[in-house]
């Protein structure tokens, strides 16, 4: 079946119907990953939000559900240049053709990737449309585009109960994946027994997952649950999760984050927590013109002068220009284009990054930074 | 961290001479490194024995030697030069051997020079099999069970403890030379003989073999602050088995899952991190097809072949920044030169997809087995870019030049299914046309991965080009079908023969149905950011990027495609330096090209690269975008000239001679004309197209005659036949490759070879040099020991050359290049052939003369006169010195290859001896070449029975500097008769103690083995010489070469002068 992209300034690209077959507006971006498309369409980031493979071959190793990073598939849609014919990989459980409409994402295939990436690089990211319909007049299908606004997804894409990550058996294999993990960083692993909350603001599960093979165990809380309640359970660590949207939007959480600011506990944020725990703080947030979606960028550590490559998903950025020097500091930088990747707050045991440590997809070279809380925690303790 | 301001001069080890395993990507790295170096304002030295290369020219370094690469030279120019740093991690195996012979002679911390780019214990921790496993056990990355051992029996002993098959890996070698795989014992006992002489060190490593699984490589960058980077992965389509050099590769790896990707990226960057390389290295893993287990193969701790691949696959300049990272640098603080916006410390990330293939020399060696192994065999290969797998593959077939264009193109449809089974089972470089085969059969996918291990991702690729073939067969071809068809790059000629409608109607259609080839960017970040190198790959189905601008005279440069034998780096030199002088023109360039490995596909070479295959088809997609005002076609050796017709019917000018003169030099009957115009004699021939007529030829000029097709290069398929016998069966081969072109027949004269190159404006000429060819005709000038100047032609003969050249370059009204081989017999002065373009010649003729020929040749082209350019026309004074341009062969790589020289060319590479004398010279191309005499002095002559009264002498004087001469019965009775102590052998088919038994037994030094002309009869001298080879013994198959080697011999040199190259100047 045929199916169309049209783009917010009127641009119209034909392909051929993948997944779900239902139209779907969205706002369009772009992920440069070459690997990891089933870890990019169950990110609860892309909530929202359609997109993009810029590398052509997709689905050539099919879906093993083991590496979902979350329940459930949460773009609006997926627009490819091809999908496999078969997938190939020892792990397979089904085609990527396959698990699309099973999760009823519409998407669009045949389609100049490169064309659209370039448009949405130099025009900044749009809305856009997925549908069959073939629109003589695209007046009305436009105004609908037009119309879109990503709200809500925090909410949407949070767990609605609280629930308990038990810490992994360290003496067991590490779920059959070799990381790159030193055996210092195992044996600190083994006895932690640090209890962490986790505010979920659309995690994905590597977070927890990651705290958990340190030897933590990891409480979950929905996005809505007050910074008292969270205070209360006397966590040694609070971890503030990655999610979609505006960070601006999540007036309440902010407010609550502003509470655990104010606590004495450890707090570790990734990527929105990491925006919202910089809006609580009195700085300001802005919208990047495309984002950075990815595992490519290099961020460099503010103190050792380090670069390491990041797995990258976000549209909006901290302003740098916007930090009160009294409260925190920049403490990663990407080198690429100079945006802020992370800040270390004065006088607080407290450090976010703008990107993402526990990869998936991506590279693994920041897992480190999972230490450096477990550390942070550790130090929090004993004074 | 900011350059190191200690660093003031470099020393740049170079490859030496090409050979299989070691070929031009060190040029690509070496001049890309030079260059990234004088950037920053370093003095840089460059010693590298192969003068065919861009990076010994004058513009790349500031000192230039053209010297053998041993340990004495390297010593004595240290002393010379004083550098403050070595830097051998760009110059491949041979490089970083030489910078460890050093450090071990103590020599570098006694004149306090250091290493930079890597230490010395780095390159023992990843070289030494033994050191690399601790390590990698150090830090818990898996290698396969293994044991070096020293001798048979260790290696017999612990084999029994795995099992069969086991792996053989020679430590310090290239190419995985000596290698291989055994599944019993006798065949460990033969390959391990083999390997622990061919090592280094004498030690070969003995581990658990793991073919089948996947082989994964990645490219992996670190600087002095430890800040890590991959810059590529790439995943082999052929299972581990088969050298990564002779295997299809692709890039990015397209099976794997983000959690393999990674695991196997955190290892490779752990590895390098451990191993503290500051600069480029590759690291080689075998996965588990079924699990996540995998072992670490082998690391590379400087810039490889697949690190050129991976810098042309995503864009990312690997040896530049290797080079800046030496120098002190970071990572961060050096630009990505495609964006200009970012920084070397990111990944690239590709939007396409890339194959590589191999350029093996089975064409060349028709006898030589066609199985592949751990021991590399391809001389090239070719790189091909798509938005998808299956249109990857097919533009890299067709860019292999071996007549191949799509998945028919090797037949294997007379086999019946259980042949087709065992032909599946033997890995050689046609496996994926009999997989194409299996397929049409219906063959299942689990059924063709549990006989080749190749992943069925990979199968079903293949299956979806033999569909379209079957769809396009069926027909009828429609506008979508078509269009589906070259989505996946069926090129217009096979949609054609498949669906029997003629190629001009599937051209029209195209075009009136807007399916036209578009140009996409490499530029390493997928569209994430504006990039501004403007370096293009093709596509269908997809919207044009490339800008079309004419505010200047635009030039197309057509590249020389894979180097093979007979077509070499040279032309790439030729094609980048014509390709600088068009752009000091005023010029547009834009390089046509799909060799990986060369300096013409680096980015910043042209104006605009396209990297695509040389077929008119693709060329004319580029044609019809950017309206050049011309194409020259001169410098890319027989690749570009090929392409003359066609672009000359696309409406594109040939650039400088004509294309009908061109033509004019290649036919026989045009040819003849103007020679009979001239004056100009020429051994007497005939142009024929069948055996029959061959034979009539043969029988009016009298044997022996030379045979061969016109419209090659390399003499391939030429040969020199002494019975109607000879000729039926070279017919025979010939015609096995499509011939569109007449077979030449000529009489086979007797006499020294001459060859020349010269520059023609039309008007005036310009004649650099004379050389002179070592070897009597009858050898192909390519595998000739060549002098500059010829040392034995008299003033009369001068004379007549150079009038000839004259007369021919003007009757051809040559406008740039021109390259003829003479015979000299008696005096007198015949013509061998012509070729109206650059030559292999070229680039060391014109770094001993200090004339830049191509330069030259281009600004002529664009309308200047010699003179105005301030050249007075004529032979060129001669320069002071001696040059002597050895060949260099890889014949050891090639399991049952003839050796013996003939018309036909065979060496890979060459080296350069240049001196003040003619001895020293000889002896500095000897030690390039390798040939490090004596050793034990014991030599084997064997002559056929016309050199019988010749071969007096030459023994003489081996026996006078010492040596010990077996030989068989007949040549030894020769000898003894003329005072001249030889021992009588056994021929091989005779009892022990024979010749065999002579050569295995690693006493000899040297075999002198002159074959019978003509088809040999004899598989004696086949095999001796095989053999000889093998256990790395020197075999000479020409007199004329023995007696030089004789008197390299009785000269041997003292103490060498070194020359700087880049002081030569032209006079």
């Amino acid at each position: 079946m045929k199916a169309y992209l049209i783009l917010e300034d009127g641009t119209v690209f034909e392909g051929q119907s993948i997944g779900a077959p239902r139209e779907v507006v969205s706002e369009i971006v772009f992920n440069t990953s070459m690997t990891g498309y089933l870890e990019v369409l169950t990110d609860p980031s892309y909530a929202g939000q359609a997109v993009v493979m810029t590398y052509p071959l997709i689905g050539n190793y099919g879906v093993a559900r083991q590496d979902m990073e979350s329940k459930k598939a949460w773009p609006d849609g997926y627009i490819v240049r091809e999908l496999s014919r078969i997938p190939s990989n020892f792990r397979s459980e089904d085609t990527i053709q396959n698990f699309l409409s099973e999760q009823n994402i519409p998407g669009i295939s045949g389609i100049d990737t490169r064309a659209l990436t370039k448009l949405l690089r130099e025009k900044g990211t749009m809305n856009g449309m997925i549908t069959t319909t073939s629109y003589g007049d695209l007046s009305e299908p436009l105004s609908r585009i037009r119309a879109y606004r990503v709200q809500g997804v925090v909410a949407a894409t949070s767990c609605k109960e609280k629930y308990v990550i038990k810490p992994s058996d360290p003496t067991a294999e590490p779920t059959s994946i070799r990381t790159a993990e030193k055996p210092e960083s195992l044996k600190m692993r083994a006895g932690t027994g640090r209890r962490v909350a986790l505010l979920d603001l659309g995690a994905k599960k590597n977070i927890a997952q990651s705290l958990a093979e340190r030897g933590c165990q990891v409480t979950v809380y929905p996005s809505d649950t007050t910074a008292e309640e969270i205070l209360a359970a006397h966590p040694d660590g609070i971890m503030l999760s990655n999610g979609p949207g505006d960070p601006k939007e999540n007036v309440e959480v902010i407010r609550q984050i502003r509470k655990l600011y104010e606590s004495d506990v450890p707090i570790f944020a990734i990527c929105l927590g990491h925006q919202l725990m910089a809006l609580a703080t009195g700085a300001d947030t802005y919208k990047l013109k495309y984002g950075h979606r990815g595992g490519n960028h290099p961020v460099k550590d503010l103190a050792t002068g380090r670069v390491y490559i990041s797995s990258q998903n976000h549209g909006y950025a901290v302003d740098t220009d916007s930090l009160d020097p009294n409260v925190a500091v920049p403490a990663f930088v990407n080198v690429n284009d100079g945006t802020n990747e992370g800040l270390r707050y004065v006088g607080k045991n407290i450090f976010t990054v703008q990107y993402h440590p526990e990869a998936c997809p991506g590279p693994q070279d920041s897992s480190y930074l999972f230490d450096r809380f477990l550390k942070m925690m550790e130090v929090s303790a004993d004074a | 961290m900011p350059k190191n301001p200690d660093i003031k001069k470099v020393l740049m080890l170079g490859s030496g001479p090409i050979i299989i395993g070691q070929a031009a990507e060190f040029d690509y790295a070496g001049t890309q490194a030079c260059r990234s170096l004088k950037e920053e304002g370093i003095e840089v030295v460059l010693l590298n024995s192969n003068p065919a290369t861009i990076m010994t020219d004058k513009d790349i370094a500031d000192r230039v030697y053209i010297e053998p690469l041993t340990l004495e030279v390297v010593e004595q120019l240290i002393l010379k030069e004083k550098p403050d740093s070595v830097l051998p991690t760009l110059g491949g195996q041979a490089g970083l051997n030489l910078a460890m012979e050093l450090e071990e002679a103590g020599f570098l911390k006694e004149h306090n020079v250091r290493l930079i780019g890597t230490t010395a214990a780095t390159i023992k921790k990843a070289e030494d099999r033994l050191e690399f496993k601790e390590t990698m056990e150090k830090i818990g990355e898996p290698v396969a069970p293994s044991q070096v051992v020293e001798s048979v029996e260790e290696g017999i002993a612990f084999t029994n403890t795995i099992g069969y098959p086991v792996v053989l890996r020679p430590a310090y070698t290239l190419g995985g030379s000596g290698g291989g795989i055994a599944r019993n014992q006798e065949q460990l006992v033969e390959i391990l003989q083999n390997g622990l002489r061919l090592s280094r060190v004498g030690q070969v490593l003995v581990e658990r073999c793991i073919a089948g699984w996947k082989e994964i490589e990645y490219e992996v960058m670190r600087d002095s602050a430890g800040n890590v980077i991959t810059v590529c992965n790439m995943e082999n389509i052929d299972p581990v088995g088969v050298h990564t050099g002779d295997s299809i590769v692709v890039a990015p790896s397209q099976t794997l899952g983000d959690k393999e990707y990674q695991m196997l990226r955190t290892s490779a960057l752990n590895i390098i991190t451990e191993l503290g390389i500051t600069g480029g290295c590759n690291v080689q893993f075998a996965l588990h097809p079924t699990s996540f287990e995998y072992c670490v193969i082998e690391v590379n701790p400087r810039v490889s072949r697949s690190s050129a691949l991976a810098s042309k696959a995503t864009g990312y300049p690997i040896a530049k920044v290797a080079a800046k990272i030496a120098l002190g640098y970071t990572l961060d603080e050096i630009r990505n030169a495609v964006t200009k916006k970012t920084y070397a410390s990111f990944e690239p990330m590709l939007d396409y997809c890339v194959v590589k293939m191999p350029r093996l020399p089975f064409d060349k060696f028709i006898n030589a087995k066609r199985n592949l192994g751990t021991q590399m065999k391809a001389t090239g290969e070719v790189m091909s870019i798509c938005t998808n797998f299956e249109g990857a593959l097919m533009k890299a077939i067709r860019s292999l030049e071996q007549h191949v264009d799509c998945l028919r193109s090797y037949d294997f449809t007379g086999l019946n299914d259980e042949e087709l089974e065992a032909q599946l089972a033997k890995v050689d470089d046609r496996r994926i046309w009999v997989i194409a085969e299996a397929l049409r059969r219906g063959f299942s996918y689990d059924k063709i991965h549990e006989i080749t291990m190749i992943d069925h991702w990979f199968i079903d690729k293949l299956a979806i080009l033999t569909e379209m073939e079957a769809a396009l067969e069926k027909g009828p071809l429609t506008p979508e079908l078509l269009a589906e068809a070259k989505r996946i790059e069926f090129p217009d000629n096979v949609i054609a023969r498949l669906s029997g409608v003629p190629e001009a109607e599937i051209k029209a259609m195209r075009h009136a149905n807007g399916i036209t080839a578009a140009y996409k960017m490499v530029d390493t970040c997928a569209a994430e950011f504006a990039a501004e190198t403007p370096y293009y790959y093709s596509c269908f189905g997809s919207e044009n990027e490339v800008e079309e601008e004419h505010d200047r005279k635009k030039v197309l440069v057509l590249g020389s495609g894979p180097i093979r034998i007979g077509q070499g780096i040279e032309f790439d030199f030729c094609s980048v330096h014509s390709t600088w002088a068009f752009e000091k023109e005023g010029y547009e360039t834009i390089i046509v090209n799909n060799n990986p490995e060369t300096v013409s596909t680096d980015f910043d070479i042209a104006d605009k690269l396209y990297f695509e295959p040389l077929t008119p088809e693709d060329v004319e997609s580029i044609v019809d975008l950017e309206k050049p005002d011309g194409a020259v076609v001169q410098f890319g050796g027989q690749t570009a000239i090929k392409l003359t017709e066609s672009l000359m019917k696309m409406g594109v000018p040939i650039l400088g001679t004509a294309a009908e003169d061109v033509d004019a030099a290649e036919d026989r009957e045009l040819f003849d004309r103007i020679l009979e115009k001239c004056k100009i004699p020429r051994p007497a021939g005939h142009t024929v197209f069948t055996a029959q007529e061959a034979k009539a030829a043969a029988h009016d000029l009298g044997y022996p005659v030379l045979v061969r097709p016109s419209y090659v290069l390399g003499g391939q398929g030429m040969q020199i036949c002494v019975s109607d016998h000879d000729i039926d069966e070279f017919i025979g081969i010939i015609n096995q490759i499509a011939q569109d072109h007449p077979i030449l027949v000529d009489k086979y004269i007797v006499g020294k070879e001459i060859e020349v190159d010269a520059v023609c404006d039309g008007i005036d000429i310009l004649i650099p040099g004379i050389m002179e060819h070592i070897e009597r005709t009858g050898i192909h000038s390519g595998d000739s020991i060549s002098v500059y100047p010829a040392p034995s032609i008299t003033p009369k003969v001068e004379a007549t050359l150079v009038d000839y050249t004259e007369k021919l370059a003007r009757a051809l009204h040559v406008k740039g290049m021109i390259n003829i081989q003479f015979i000299v017999a008696d005096e007198k002065v015949y013509i061998i052939e012509v070729n109206p373009r650059s030559s292999r010649t070229v680039p060391y003729i014109s770094k001993v003369t200090g004339i830049p020929i191509v330069p030259l040749a281009t600004q002529v082209i664009c309308g200047h006169s010699l003179r105005e350019l301030g050249y007075e026309p004529g032979l060129q004074q001669k320069a002071d010195y001696i040059a002597i341009k050895m060949p260099v062969f890889s014949f050891e790589k090639i399991r049952g290859a003839d050796i013996s020289l003939g018309p036909e060319m065979k060496s890979t590479g060459e080296c350069l001896g240049i001196a003040k004398t003619f001895n020293e010279a000889l002896y500095k191309a000897f030690e390039g070449a390798g040939i490090k005499l004596p050793k034990h002095k014991n030599m084997i002559i064997t002559v056929r029975d016309e050199d019988k009264e010749d071969v007096v002498e030459i023994a003489r004087r081996f026996a006078a500097v010492g040596y010990r001469i077996f030989s068989t019965k007949g040549t030894a009775k020769v000898l003894n008769a003329h005072g001249v102590r030889a021992v009588a052998v056994n021929k091989i088919e005779q009892e022990s103690p024979n010749m065999l038994d002579l050569i295995l037994g690693h006493q000899i030094d040297l075999v002198i083995d002159t074959p019978q002309q003509g088809a040999e009869r004899s598989h004696d001298g086949f095999v001796i010489r095989r053999n000889a080879i093998e256990t790395g013994v020197h075999v000479l198959t020409s007199l004329d070469t023995a007696g030089a080697l004789a008197t390299s011999l009785e000269n041997r040199a003292r103490e060498l002068t070194l020359i700087d190259i880049a002081t030569v100047k032209g006079k």
